[in-house]
């Protein structure tokens, strides 16, 4: 039967966003039916998002039983907690809890940025951030190991903060022209690639690449001109 | 063979560390400190964070736990049973709490930081402001998180009161510096209060420098010459 309004879940996102896709893949693999708004944060932040997360005024948002939580990592959390049984996505010894969550901080904080510097970065710097980008991808490729996925058999809450670096950096490279993960130095993180954006479910939340290159190709140019 | 022996590897005026040392002094586990030198990494250190290769670290059997909030969950957790849990009962108040600490560490504490660098009154006066704005924030969260009670985390400290309480010393030294209060009883009265209340638990105080302490090592620390 149809949810009742206090148990219906909305998530405010933006399409081509990795931080708003992680909160829908993990709903989509709980099998958790949510209302979905787009946000054009770049265009408009609307009323509703400005009074949902007044503090970061940024997408992802979740909305559950009339209230609203701020932050991808913290959202993926909340769903683990509230959702327990259906698609676990983190394990339940605390010593591999504590790896999962440094992987996925690590991810975050560190990797993502790194990889963006890399290919959109002044030419300048090219040679540095590239390297910086290798020394960040060797670490997750050691941890990866012959697994299938970074929780092991099944996707789990490392893989999920690593979207971007599974689908949105491929796109990011061939966009920018500047090849970082290849098969040769990242033989582990290609083929974990390839099975995160082949999982059935994975697959049909992930924006369409060719709007994803469109969007990159405008947003930062062709490397060529920005030379410094 | 790995024993069940607790180590932190940590420095005493590290507010990040001071964050595990409090959930082991809550949980009433033991462990055993071992003091980096400032401006040198031990060997210990780097193999037990290669990635970061930064303090804390906690070692518990021989395995290495990296990144202060992180281990504060894992400490809540692997000791669950012997001390109330650090973190709230229900899923919304537990992504509350990890949503304000990490506003903390992205936000304000760089902010925090930023007073003791800023150049010329402009530059301070705008910092000011953006610590000052973060703290009003703080204050209607912990008027929110605490329903009433002494701590974020209800009666009993837990993870958020640590995630802020630990940069308490930092601050009263940038007070110091600046001449200017940051936490009081009529900006932020509940913080205030609250700040008294975190210092002085009995987890807390053995591990929280005394200001006069941590002024003297912030002058030694910030007169050096840049690398």
């Amino acid at each position: 039967g149809k949810m009742n309004q206090e148990e219906q879940v909305q998530v405010l996102g933006l399409w081509g966003s990795p931080f708003s896709k992680r909160v829908e893949m993990v709903l989509k693999l709980k099998g958790i039916p949510y209302e979905y708004i787009e946000e054009d944060v770049y265009v408009q932040k609307s009323p509703m998002l400005l009074k949902l997360n007044p503090i970061h005024k940024k997408v992802p948002v979740l909305v559950h039983q009339g209230k609203s939580i701020a932050e991808s990592l913290v959202i993926v959390e909340y769903i683990e907690d509230t959702w327990k049984t259906s698609y676990p996505l983190l394990p339940h010894d605390p010593y591999e809890r504590s790896m999962a969550r440094f992987w996925a901080k690590y991810v975050d904080d560190k990797v993502m940025l790194t990889l963006w510097k890399a290919c959109w970065g002044p030419e300048s710097e090219r040679e540095k951030m590239v390297e910086e980008a290798y020394d960040g991808l060797k670490y997750l490729e050691e941890d990866l190991g012959d697994k299938q996925f970074f929780g092991g058999e099944t996707i789990g809450f490392v893989d999920i903060a690593a979207d971007f670096i599974a689908y949105w950096f491929g796109i990011a490279q061939e966009a920018s022209g500047v090849m970082i993960m290849t098969a040769e130095r990242f033989p582990k993180l290609q083929r974990w690639s390839q099975n995160f954006v082949r999982n059935n479910i994975i697959k049909e939340v992930l924006p369409p690449k060719e709007k994803l290159m469109a969007l990159f190709k405008a947003q930062f140019g062709n490397n060529a001109s920005n030379e410094a | 063979m790995a024993s069940d022996e607790v180590k932190v590897i940590g420095a005493w005026a590290s507010p990040f560390v001071m964050r595990p040392r409090i959930a082991l002094n809550l949980k009433s586990v033991p462990y055993e400190f071992l003091q980096e030198t400032f401006g040198a990494k031990s060997e210990l250190l780097l193999k037990s964070n290669p990635v970061h290769k930064k303090i804390p670290v906690l070692i518990h059997a021989d395995k290495p736990v990296c990144e202060s909030n992180i281990i504060v969950e894992y400490v809540d957790e692997t000791w669950s049973a012997s001390g109330p849990s650090m973190l709230p009962s229900t899923p919304y108040d537990r992504a509350i709490a990890r949503f304000w600490a990490a506003y903390i560490d992205e936000k304000w504490f760089p902010s925090l930081k930023s007073i003791l660098k800023a150049e010329g009154e402009e530059e301070k006066k705008a910092v000011l402001a953006q610590v000052e704005e973060g703290n009003a924030l703080l204050e209607k969260a912990f008027n929110d998180c605490s329903k009433g009670k002494a701590f974020f985390n209800g009666e009993h400290i837990g993870y958020l009161d640590i995630a802020f309480g630990c940069f308490l010393a930092w601050l009263r030294v940038t007070e110091l510096a600046g001449g200017h209060k940051l936490i009081d009883e009529v900006k932020t009265p509940s913080l205030s209060k609250w700040a008294d209340r975190f210092c002085n638990d009995p987890a807390v105080k053995p591990v929280m420098p005394e200001t006069a302490t941590l002024a003297e090592f912030a002058k030694k620390i910030f007169a050096k010459p840049p690398a």
